[in-house]
């Protein structure tokens, strides 16, 4: 049960102030969410590189010297940005499968890679959260927030979402799903294994299991709605844009707002109060097994 | 010659007479069994626990002379005015519409009485039991039927039915016969039809809407009344912390034994965890939130005795509340009804068509002839005499293991009698020190 | 001279009080709201007559439980606007999120918008009109009153409806089970054209359909066992 929000810059001019626009509409949203929050960030591309963030609870410890090592152990250069408890490091694409396989080895937790998606997610109030990483100073093309109050599974780092099984995906939800224990077993015979007992990973591990079988983000979103049971609504981050699917029931609420300047998502109008020019804009609600989707 | 000997007549364990009658019915009928009460199959309980009175290791207080207080307040969180009551036992929620007028008056009598709260239900407020309960809870159900501002502002506080421990996960459909033109003008209804009564509440899903609504619902009523959420007993540990998280001031926690008005038998009967089963969990997910004794844990759910009241203050809840043991104070099921009860097919402590409406001892029913047997002064005097014999039983209990105040009572003083309820209520089994899922011996 | 609040610098609790307590002593005064915000529970409980515009959009249950108060929001209204309303007009200029007027007893919830899903679920003796579309599962075991729709309806319209009406416009997407097209007799036409004026609603009452309740559900019979 939990907050989301979106935002998806139309404007390039307006990259600089993705973080500071999405960290305002995560903090509205601590009230459905105050036990973890997580924030995905599509920012800056370098070509032939990708960008991996590993989390550690002993960051001091984990992440010392941990650029030299990787790039002794990958035998490909490294680069390494530390804040806080998570770190990113920019890696080759050619060496990513075997720069993560080292990084677990080191015990550091993935929380997702890909050329421009970087994630930050803790346990705590989503304003410390926020702060801990330093949001509002990021920039970006979009960004997907999630404040999580726990149902289920536990209240932890890896319990928090947005939660990415693939390159440059993610997936926050609100709701509950009913049939992710059937699902995680079944993914699991086709190979496809989730990190944590979340409902909402198993979504996410679904979407991707299914664009790696050769369907379209669409078409993934699209399955969610005759293959996932329960209640739930999705917004889902790519390299390229976001999309939004709700259940048919669509209990759970869902609101959007469009200008020239952006698309915004959120669980609750709220959220888009300090949106410059929401005034003016087009604000509606998302129809329920419906998918939505934006691209650049 | 002789005769080859008869082997006796073999009845099936799995297709038994009971069974066999049930499909029967289905067949002839092609509806599912609907009834009132709760689980009457056998499920461990508050009996396979014992307490460890004290001797030599512990001092028992002097009964009658040492003081063991009973009082509780409930709704210590949030709420400008907490409920304080007397005793540690109050009335569960049950309509007006199921039960009569007279009923639900003896009901506030009793309860008044002895010093507790009783609790509205599913069809709205009367007046006959806001005018006869001293403290009354208002019950915020899926239904809404007879929901204003006006009585939500009148009450002491306001209970959120998320579910109940006869069906959580249920709405219901209580058949026509019951809908009468009172109880059918109180819900919006027309006379005499089937209520069809929703699972979720209309216009809210989940834990983080249920916060914005107990928003409102404070707005309304100037933060003054406790907010109670009332939870069926299924996943206990996460319903009681989610009910937490969402902002409530007491959770109300009803455990599969917890009866109905009218209800799918499979549903009464397959559906939840047996009370015993809940309290830990629950418990457990308070000690976790640092919120146990802050955010107040109220337990029913086939509560008969004070030595059940006791058990379950003493595995970590603040109350209890009765619904079906009130009832039967007050003259259910008694059995100088019994040639009627036969005639209704069935048998004393066996009747539970509550909602047919032909109650011989005119509590659970709205014909006015069978109603004028209940005289509510005589019945809540039962009421307030069976509220203080429980009262007096668990102080006897507290007592006789040290404690000065029956919230005293810890989970160390008792032990179990079987496995199951060693394991279920985490106590151990009796000359032990060990329950099932504890690690070392 | 109407009064203003602004939710920028007053308290959620402080403008419920104030409102409240204008509504209480009867003093037929005018409030502005100014800086909403999407706020929930805004002029929430309101028992008297007292007259609230909010200026700008709202969050959740928005003049819940009103009663005689006239709300107006220029701007939209979050989940659950005038649930369980019992009197009074509550009117919403832009569009409300579902659940609107859920289990209203009495009064008039205008939204010259669109309503989303759930509009007018359970409700109890509530009119509504909605001068645009409306979402699925609508009128949902809807009781009693009258939900009035200029545009179209959603899946589901009306299901296990008892005995409320619902007057649709534009096309009804799908009926919802126990739901069937009746008569519009006189003295239908009568209602519309007095709630259609009340709303201020630029359509004539013929050109409305209604829906009704079957009442197949109203006393279990096997045959209907696959509408439960």
């Amino acid at each position: 049960m939990c907050g989301i929000v979106g935002l998806f810059l139309k404007k390039d001019e307006l990259r600089p102030q993705l973080g500071d626009m999405l960290t305002d509409m995560l903090i509205t949203m601590t009230d459905r969410g105050p036990d973890s929050a997580g924030i995905a960030i599509y920012g800056e591309e370098t070509e032939g590189m990708v960008k991996i963030t590993v989390q550690s609870d002993t960051p001091e410890e984990a992440f010392a010297e941990l650029d030299g090592a990787l790039t002794s152990a990958i035998h490909s250069p490294v680069s390494m940005k530390v804040i806080d408890t998570h770190a990113v490091l920019t890696v080759a694409d050619s060496v990513e499968a075997k720069a993560i396989e080292v990084l677990e080895e080191k015990g550091l937790r993935i929380m997702g890679s890909g050329q421009t998606m970087e994630i930050y997610k803790e346990v705590g109030l989503p304003k410390n959260v926020a702060s801990r990483f330093g949001l509002r100073d990021m920039g970006g093309s979009h960004g997907i927030g999630h404040t999580r109050m726990a149902t289920e599974s536990a209240v932890t780092t890896m319990g928090a979402h947005p939660f990415s099984t693939a390159d440059d995906q993610c997936l926050v939800h609100n709701g509950s799903l009913s049939n992710h224990n059937q699902m995680r077993r079944k993914l699991a015979k086709k190979g496809v294994f989730t990190r944590s007992e979340n409902d909402t990973e198993v979504g996410a591990a679904y979407i991707s299991s299914r664009i790696a079988d050769g369907a379209t983000l669409g078409e993934a979103l699209e399955g969610t709605i005759e293959d996932l049971d329960g209640f739930f609504t999705f917004v889902t981050g790519t390299k390229d844009g976001f999309g939004v699917v709700r259940d048919p029931i669509a209990c759970k609420p869902a609101v959007m707002a469009e200008t020239d300047d952006y698309v915004a998502f959120a669980s609750e109008y709220r959220a888009f109060a300090d949106l410059p020019g929401i005034d003016g804009a087009r604000v509606w609600e998302p129809e329920p097994a419906t998918v939505y989707f934006w691209e650049r | 010659m002789e005769k080859t000997p008869d082997t006796e007549p073999r009845q099936s364990w799995t297709f038994s007479n009971d069974t066999n009658s049930e499909i029967r019915r289905a067949a002839a009928t092609g509806i599912y069994d609907i009834r009132g009460g709760g689980a009457k199959r056998r499920v461990p309980h508050f009996d396979d626990l014992l307490f460890l009175g004290a001797s030599m290791s512990r001092y028992p207080l002097e009964g009658y002379r040492e003081k063991c207080d009973t009082s509780v307040t409930l709704g210590t969180r949030f709420a400008k005015k907490p409920i304080e009551l007397k005793i540690p036992i109050t009335i569960a929620g049950m309509s007006f519409g199921s039960l009569s007028g007279p009923a639900k008056e003896a009901l506030g009598r009793g309860a008044s009485m002895a010093g507790t709260s009783t609790t509205t239900g599913d069809g709205g407020m009367t007046e006959e039991e806001r005018g006869h309960s001293e403290k009354l809870i208002y019950q915020y159900l899926p239904s809404r039927y007879g929901m204003n501002p006006d009585d939500l502002r009148r009450a002491d506080a306001i209970e959120v039915v998320v579910g109940q421990g006869a069906k959580p996960g249920g709405g219901g459909m209580l058949l026509g016969q019951k809908i009468t033109e009172r109880v059918a003008g109180m819900r919006c209804l027309p006379e005499g039809i089937d209520q069809r009564s929703a699972c979720r509440h209309p216009d809210w899903t989940g834990p983080d809407d249920l916060e914005i609504k107990i928003l409102e619902l404070r707005e309304i009523t100037n933060w003054e009344k406790p907010i109670y959420i009332k939870v069926g007993g299924a996943r206990p540990y996460y319903d009681t912390a989610l009910a937490v998280k969402a902002g409530a001031d007491v959770i109300v926690l009803d455990g599969m034994q917890g009866g109905t008005a009218a209800t799918q038998d499979v549903f009464i009967e397959h559906v939840g965890q047996p009370t015993l089963a809940c309290i830990r969990p629950a418990v457990q997910a308070l000690q976790d939130l640092g919120m146990h004794r802050e955010v107040q844990l109220v337990v029913s759910g086939g509560i008969r005795t004070g030595a059940d009241v006791a058990k379950a203050l003493a595995l970590g809840a603040d109350a209890v509340s009765i619904g079906t043991a009130a009832l039967v104070a007050l003259g259910d099921n008694d059995p100088k009804w019994e040639a009627e009860y036969q005639k209704l097919g069935t048998t004393t402590g066996a009747y539970d068509d509550w909602h047919e409406g032909r109650d011989p001892a005119g509590i659970t029913t709205q014909d006015p002839e069978l109603m004028k047997r209940l005289d509510p002064e005589a019945a809540g005097r039962r009421l307030r005499n069976y509220l203080n014999v429980l009262t007096l039983e668990c102080q006897t209990l507290a007592r006789a293991c040290g404690h000065n105040h029956v919230h005293n009572l810890e989970p160390e003083d008792l032990c179990a009698l079987t496995m199951e309820a060693a394991a279920m209520a985490q106590v151990p089994l009796a000359g032990t020190n060990w329950y099932p899922g504890k690690t070392g011996f | 001279m109407s009064i203003s609040l602004d939710m920028a610098q007053t308290e959620l609790r402080e403008v419920n009080t104030t409102l409240q307590a204008a509504a209480k002593a009867q003093a037929n005064e005018d409030y502005v709201i100014e800086n909403p915000r999407g706020s929930h529970a805004v002029a929430c409980g309101l028992d008297g007559p007292v007259s609230v515009t909010v200026k700008g959009s709202t969050g959740y249950y928005c003049a819940g439980m009103n009663k005689d108060a006239e709300v107006t929001v220029e701007g939209s209204a979050g989940p659950g606007v005038a649930e369980n309303m019992m009197s009074g007009v509550v009117t919403i200029e832009g569009d409300a999120s579902q659940y609107a007027g859920a289990t209203g007893h009495g009064g008039l919830l205008n939204i010259k918008g669109n309503a989303s899903s759930r509009c007018g679920i359970s409700m109890k003796g509530i009119d509504i009109v909605v001068h645009g579309n409306i979402g699925h599962m609508s009128a949902f075991m809807a009781q009693k009153g009258n939900l009035v729709v200029l545009g179209d309806a959603g899946d589901a319209l009306g299901d296990s409806l008892y005995e409320a009406c619902l007057f649709v416009r534009g096309d009804v997407k799908s009926l919802g089970a126990d739901c069937i097209e009746k008569e519009l007799r006189p003295e239908h036409i009568e209602v519309l054209a007095d709630l259609l004026a009340k709303a201020g609603a630029d359509a004539k009452p013929e050109e409305f359909k209604r829906y009704g309740s079957a009442r197949t559900l109203y006393n279990f019979n096997i045959d209907n066992a696959d509408a439960y």
